[in-house]
């Protein structure tokens, strides 16, 4: 038997017992057939098709307009089936997009892994998260010399053309000099190429900081990125860390403002990106305060379960369901 | 049976024309209801392509005779603007007459074997066979 007599025969006595009886039960098995005809691709004008067969089966004396009104309903069923085989290429094509896209993520994963550096003055601490599939924060370290430099990156705008800007971002980076260091002129460096290569409608804010460990002091600048905090130890208290700038891609011209501020042994450079900010509960978006007092929470542990804690706090707080990408960052000073 | 047949395209009744003709064939060789409806519906198609974007043309019906195979084959043929982006036309979802499923992959995948050829301002054929099972 194939397997569509064995469909046929079946539907035949599904329908014969529903005939006699009417019950519910026979209904149930009926929606539950339709399962089955689903998993074996069955298009609309087949079942119907199958309908007309049983039918002369169970009615060979059916009327004439009757069998004519069958076939009337088959051809008008042929849309549905033209419809009903679209979607199944779709679906198909959709599969194969999604497994590539898997592919370019994993690619872009390996590409920007920036590896922690080992840095005996600092304890630092990382989490970077993407939404979708493909991260669009983007967190750089550099050891250079004595000092260490560190960028971090946000793409306004999500998904793949986030990603692949940032993979142009980190080139760009690793391009410039390193003589550059000094983190207002590497941002104005980086806004030219940006604002050259980068479709109008696409900004990047980004915040850039250099650690010199000779002084304690730590260099940054901003464009447009979300303000990080600063753990002031001695007077046991949090406070912005504010580098005004224009977000990346905008002007040609644009020039940075140089911030600079003393490290003291036991204090902390917290730099996020607006994901860690805009974590949105059922409440409404998280304030930054509260950021703050689950830092503080976590405070006496080592840099990376802080940030780790931190962000499985969030994570929860939004029932597990990012919805931009995450990225935090702690240094602290350990001597 | 060796001889095929062919319905003038110019204005909507030829459609149907076309259709009849088709219909006809299909039932001679054995097809099936569903199948007739198929490859009526592929005419239709295929004929309202003509139509709308050529103006006129012709629709071709001819029953295949191979060895040990029976089916029925469509040609579509016209002097039309030719298709610029064949690959374009065959994709899902782009259809300028609207309507979900419709054009050349619906009728592509109601048929057995398709092909396509075009040049842009001489014309395009294509031929659709429908195998008897």
């Amino acid at each position: 038997m194939t397997a569509k007599d064995a469909l046929t025969e079946r539907y035949q006595d599904l329908l014969s017992v529903y005939l006699k009886a009417k019950t519910e039960t026979t209904l149930y098995k009926g929606q539950q057939f339709s399962r089955k005809l689903l998993e074996q691709q069955i298009s609309p004008e087949d079942l119907v098709s199958l309908h007309i067969q049983v039918m002369d089966q169970l009615f060979p004396d059916m009327s004439e307009e009757m069998r004519d009104s069958f076939d009337f309903l088959l051809e008008a069923m042929i849309g549905y089936g033209f419809a009903y085989r679209e979607h199944q290429s779709l679906r198909d094509k959709q599969q194969q997009l999604e497994s590539e896209i898997e592919v370019a993520a994993s690619m872009q994963q390996t590409l920007l892994l920036s590896d922690v550096p080992g840095f005996d003055q600092l304890d630092i601490g990382v989490v970077s998260v993407p939404a979708k599939k493909m991260n669009g924060d983007y967190y750089n370290f550099v050891k250079s010399g004595n000092s260490l430099s560190v960028a971090v990156a946000d793409i306004i705008g999500k998904g793949i053309p986030a990603a692949l800007c940032m993979s142009m971002i980190k080139y760009a980076m690793d391009s410039l000099p390193e003589e550059q260091m000094k983190p207002h002129l590497l941002l104005e460096n980086l806004n030219r190429v940006v604002e050259q290569n980068v479709h109008s409608n696409m900004f990047i804010t980004m915040f850039h900081g250099v650690y010199e460990p000779e002084s304690h002091k730590f260099y940054y600048a901003g464009a447009g990125h979300e303000p990080g905090f600063f753990y002031h130890a001695k007077e046991d208290e949090f406070q912005d860390l504010i580098a005004k700038g224009l977000v990346l891609g905008v002007s040609r011209t644009t020039t940075y403002h140089p911030y600079e501020k003393m490290i003291e042994v036991g204090d902390m450079v917290i730099l996020l990106s607006d994901g860690v900010t805009e974590c949105r509960t059922s409440k409404g978006f998280i304030e930054r305060e509260e950021v703050v007092s689950l830092i503080r929470k976590y405070m006496d542990l080592p840099s990376q379960k802080i940030v780790e804690n931190v962000f499985q706090e969030l994570d929860r707080l939004q029932g597990f369901e990012l919805r931009d990408d995450f990225t935090l960052i702690i240094l602290k000073r350990l001597v | 049976m060796d001889i095929q047949s062919c319905v003038e395209v110019r204005n909507e009744w030829d459609i149907v024309s076309a259709r009849q003709l088709g219909r006809n064939m299909a039932k001679e060789l054995g097809f099936g209801n569903v199948d007739q409806a198929r490859i009526t519906t592929a005419i239709s198609e295929l004929a309202r392509n003509i139509y709308l974007y050529a103006g006129r043309g012709k629709i071709c019906i001819e029953p295949i005779d191979q060895i040990g195979r029976k089916g029925l084959r469509i040609v579509a043929l016209d002097n039309g603007p030719g298709i610029r982006e064949i690959r374009k036309v065959m994709e899902d979802g782009y259809t300028t007459s609207g309507g979900l499923g419709a054009g050349l992959p619906g009728v592509k995948r109601l048929m057995d074997e398709f092909s396509i050829e075009s040049t842009v301002d001489v014309g395009t054929e294509i031929s659709a066979t429908k195998w008897l099972r």
